[in-house]
């Protein structure tokens, strides 16, 4: 063996979740966690409603997370953590960061009622929507999450969505707090330092973390990083901040804009798709970027 | 903080040794999730240039750092390969499990 | 203190004299004075509290058990769709051992749309896992959510004080407010065993197999049954402090009475005025009032009954292809006890027609000119 030199991290070496959990293999939703509560630390609480986390975290009597943790019901994610903020506050606990964890269908469907009353009420809270594009813990059925063009137990591929994915960060743009990121599981660091960001900023913040479901998406559990990486470098899903709802900045500049075909063809959930379809997604991909773009530059 | 860290199934006799709500007492350790495998991932620690990204990417928390190098926990290891796909050198392998 | 108040602001003193620390509320006619005058307590910091204007009942009750499960005591009010659009977090509530607070006032479920009283909304909720208090007056009202914040604490389990709209929500009578510092002495703070808290991090209300479920059920059941007990306990408590009972139920005239008319809510008073008259002209009439609905007071009910020769129960609700839920309960008590008594069930009342004492006298009438009920039910001022 070779001579051991000092091993450099690239974020701090404390666990919060713990091994033994129920999470499939490669799974994204686990790592999106594991990154944030790296960067928030044991004095958090976490709100889970109905997700696959509420399944990852163990069954009772046990639990993979050092954290306080409330299951709550499917719904109520955002008005659960406003509860939990507001009695914290009455019992003299006005350290501990309340967080909201809630997968896609939790938040951009069922609960969006409750998300956009504690946004607009600007409670303060940490919204954290880790987005696997479907209904993955029920049996992968489409939500509005999910993308164009993928095939779900619900859309099957004679009748895949024909409806783009809805836009959950421009919706949390229009309530004006203070803080909404997208970020993905491949950029570890940019996770870490975005929700470190987060817990220094007062009022509601939101959290859009990308995380690939290898049992959802068909794809090969190995990918997981790579389709991550993949769907930022082609523009499918980019990473940037808005703060206040009006300051738009890019966090990782695609340089080399990839084309969407590669991605599409490492999961089983495209494989139905013709060229003439992907050749009509790349450019909504593209429309998508150009109107990010826009709005990035005038917030210059 | 409390840590549970005890890797022991909690198992109840009698309703009385319940708490009213459910509600967590000991961590997940007990689920030796190794046991889900099909292909485990060995490290070539001769070619590992130490930069810490199968640690990073690894979703099970299995991949422990011991003397500057890491080393798989076979305990928890799902066996995903996530490590092996994101090694920069490709010092980890990919290794049918035996029956 | 006196003061006249109506039967809303007897909810909202009664919150803060309870010193509630969080409320998570949202207006539905006929709750919205509740809320509206904790909102100006907490305000002007007569009252301090954290009160979240929420998007929905949803939501309020939602709220209420993140709060609760936190540590803080928690209040909300609300009525009719409202309470319906709660009912997922009532068992929320109940499952995961909060005892959250909450006023319902007593309005008809739509469609279509009524504002007026009866009781199909609360007792919709039956089966949540909530206890139920049908109020008779404002200072009835004040003091219960006084005593159910003491008697959910004790038992992990949430209370529901309900009281008929307008005939009582809007109606102003005197009331007793009784000194903080003496309401402080009764209900001390809040201090659950556990809580949600990074000191002690418990994951609450996790993925529960069949192995453990069961369990969990009937230790909620074995804590509802203790409920009885402890509500009179801490009437009688009350009662020394502040002079005033507060029972599981509440019987007038009963014991020599040939006819007991069964009532909850308001009605319990107007019954009175029939009875008085009943017993002018000769006829020994008597009426229990069930307070407390949720533990369902069964002694109660056996002992004050047992001598009457005829029993009527006037339900403001009705459980459809069955009966009202009153009766259903009172029958059940009776069960295997005296199945000689004959027991008549009658429907009155509902969205908000009025109950007057010629309604008792009416419904009295019948009962006493039949050896047994000879219909399921039998509807009072129907037009036919």
């Amino acid at each position: 063996m070779k001579k051991p030199r000092t091993m450099k991290l690239s974020l701090p070496d404390e666990e919060l979740v713990g091994s033994g959990n129920l999470a499939c293999q490669g799974c994204g939703a686990t790592l999106a966690m594991r990154y944030v509560l790296k960067a928030l630390g044991q004095r958090t609480v976490l709100c889970i409603p109905a997700c696959c986390w509420s399944v990852i975290d163990g069954p009772f009597p046990h639990s993979c997370l050092d954290v306080p943790v409330y299951h709550c019901a499917f719904e109520t994610a955002a008005s659960t953590a406003s509860g939990v903020k507001a009695g914290l506050e009455m019992v003299g606990d006005t350290e501990t960061t309340v967080v909201a964890w809630a997968g896609d269908g939790g938040t951009f469907d069922i609960g969006i009622q409750a998300l956009s009353g504690a946004a607009e009420r600007n409670d303060d809270i940490i919204y954290v929507c880790y987005d696997n594009e479907a209904y993955m813990n029920t049996g992968i059925q489409r939500s509005s999450a999910t993308p164009f063009g993928a095939w779900t137990t619900t859309t099957p591929v004679k009748h895949f969505k024909n409806r783009p994915k809805k836009d959950i960060d421009a919706i949390m743009a229009a309530h004006r707090i203070p803080y909404i990121a997208t970020a993905s599981i491949a950029y570890a660091e940019d996770v870490y330092k975005k929700a470190k960001k987060a817990k220094d900023i007062q009022g509601t913040r939101f959290l859009h973390i990308y995380a690939p479901c290898p049992t959802g998406w068909k794809s090969r559990p190995e990918d997981s990083i790579r389709l991550a990486r993949m769907v930022v470098q082609n523009s499918i899903f980019p990473l940037y901040e808005i703060e206040n709802g009006e300051k738009y900045t890019l966090s990782i500049k695609v340089k080399d804009k990839k084309p969407i075909h590669d991605y599409l063809k490492l999961q089983g959930r495209f494989r139905h798709l013709t060229e003439d379809q992907i050749k009509f997604m790349q450019e909504e991909v593209d429309k998508n970027w150009a109107r990010l773009l826009r709005k990035v530059e005038s917030s210059d | 903080m409390i840590r549970k860290k005890e890797a022991k199934k909690i198992v109840f006799q009698s309703e009385k040794e319940m708490p009213m709500m459910p509600m967590s007492l000991g961590s997940m350790l007990y689920n030796k999730t190794g046991a889900w495998r099909n292909i485990r991932p060995v490290v070539d620690l001769e070619n590992c240039i130490q930069c810490g990204i199968c640690w990073k990417f690894c979703p099970d928390m299995s991949i422990f750092i011991e003397n500057e190098f890491p080393y798989v926990n076979y305990d928890y290891c799902k066996g995903c390969g996530i490590c092996a796909e994101e090694c920069p050198v490709k010092c980890i392998a990919m290794v049918e499990e035996e029956k | 203190m006196k003061k006249v108040i109506m039967g809303n602001h007897a909810l909202s003193y009664g919150a803060m004299l309870a010193r509630s620390q969080v409320i998570a509320a949202y207006p539905i006619t006929p709750q919205t004075q509740v809320v509206e005058l904790l909102s100006e307590m907490c305000a002007d910091k007569t009252l301090d509290a954290k009160f979240i204007k929420v998007e929905s009942e949803h939501s309020a009750m939602a709220a209420c058990i993140g709060a609760s499960v936190a540590g803080a005591r928690t209040f909300t009010a609300t009525s009719s769709q409202g309470l319906a659009l709660m009912h997922e977090m009532l068992h929320w509530a109940s499952g995961g051992r909060l005892p959250v607070v909450m006023g319902d006032i007593n309005r008809s479920m739509g469609p279509g749309w009524s504002i007026w009283t009866d009781q199909n909304d609360s007792l919709s909720q039956r089966d949540t896992g909530w206890m139920q208090y049908y109020c008779a007056s404002n200072q009835e009202v004040l003091d219960t959510v006084i005593q159910a914040f003491k008697v959910s604490e004790r038992l992990a389990i949430p209370s529901m004080v309900i009281l008929d709209a307008f005939a009582l929500s809007h109606t102003y009578e005197v009331v007793d407010i009784p000194d903080q510092a003496k309401v402080d002495e009764y209900l001390p703070p809040f201090r659950p065993q556990v809580r949600l808290t990074p000191d002690d991090p418990h994951a609450f209300g996790g993925l529960t197999s069949p192995e453990h479920y069961f369990e969990l059920r009937y230790k909620l059941q074995k804590d509802m049954e203790k409920a009885p007990g402890l509500i009179e306990e801490t009437g009688r408590e009350f009662e020394t402090m502040f002079g005033r009972y507060l029972g599981l139920v509440d019987d007038y005239l009963c014991d020599d009475a040939d006819i007991i008319l069964v009532t909850s809510g308001t009605a319990g008073y107007t019954a009175r005025v029939a009875v008085d008259d009943m017993r002018k002209s000769g006829i020994k009439a008597g009426n229990l009032r069930i307070k407390v609905f949720r533990p369902f007071p069964f002694e109660h009910v056996r002992r004050i009954v047992k001598n009457a020769k005829k029993v009527a129960v006037v339900d403001r609700n009705i459980s459809y292809g069955h009966h009202g839920m009153f009766f259903q309960e009172v029958k059940s008590a009776l069960y295997g006890h005296d199945d000689s008594l004959p027991v008549f069930g009658f429907i009155a009342g509902l969205g908000g027609r009025d109950i007057t004492p010629s309604t008792f006298r009416e419904i009295a009438d019948i009962a006493l000119s039949k050896d047994r009920p000879e219909e399921e039910i039998i509807w009072i001022g129907v037009k036919r």
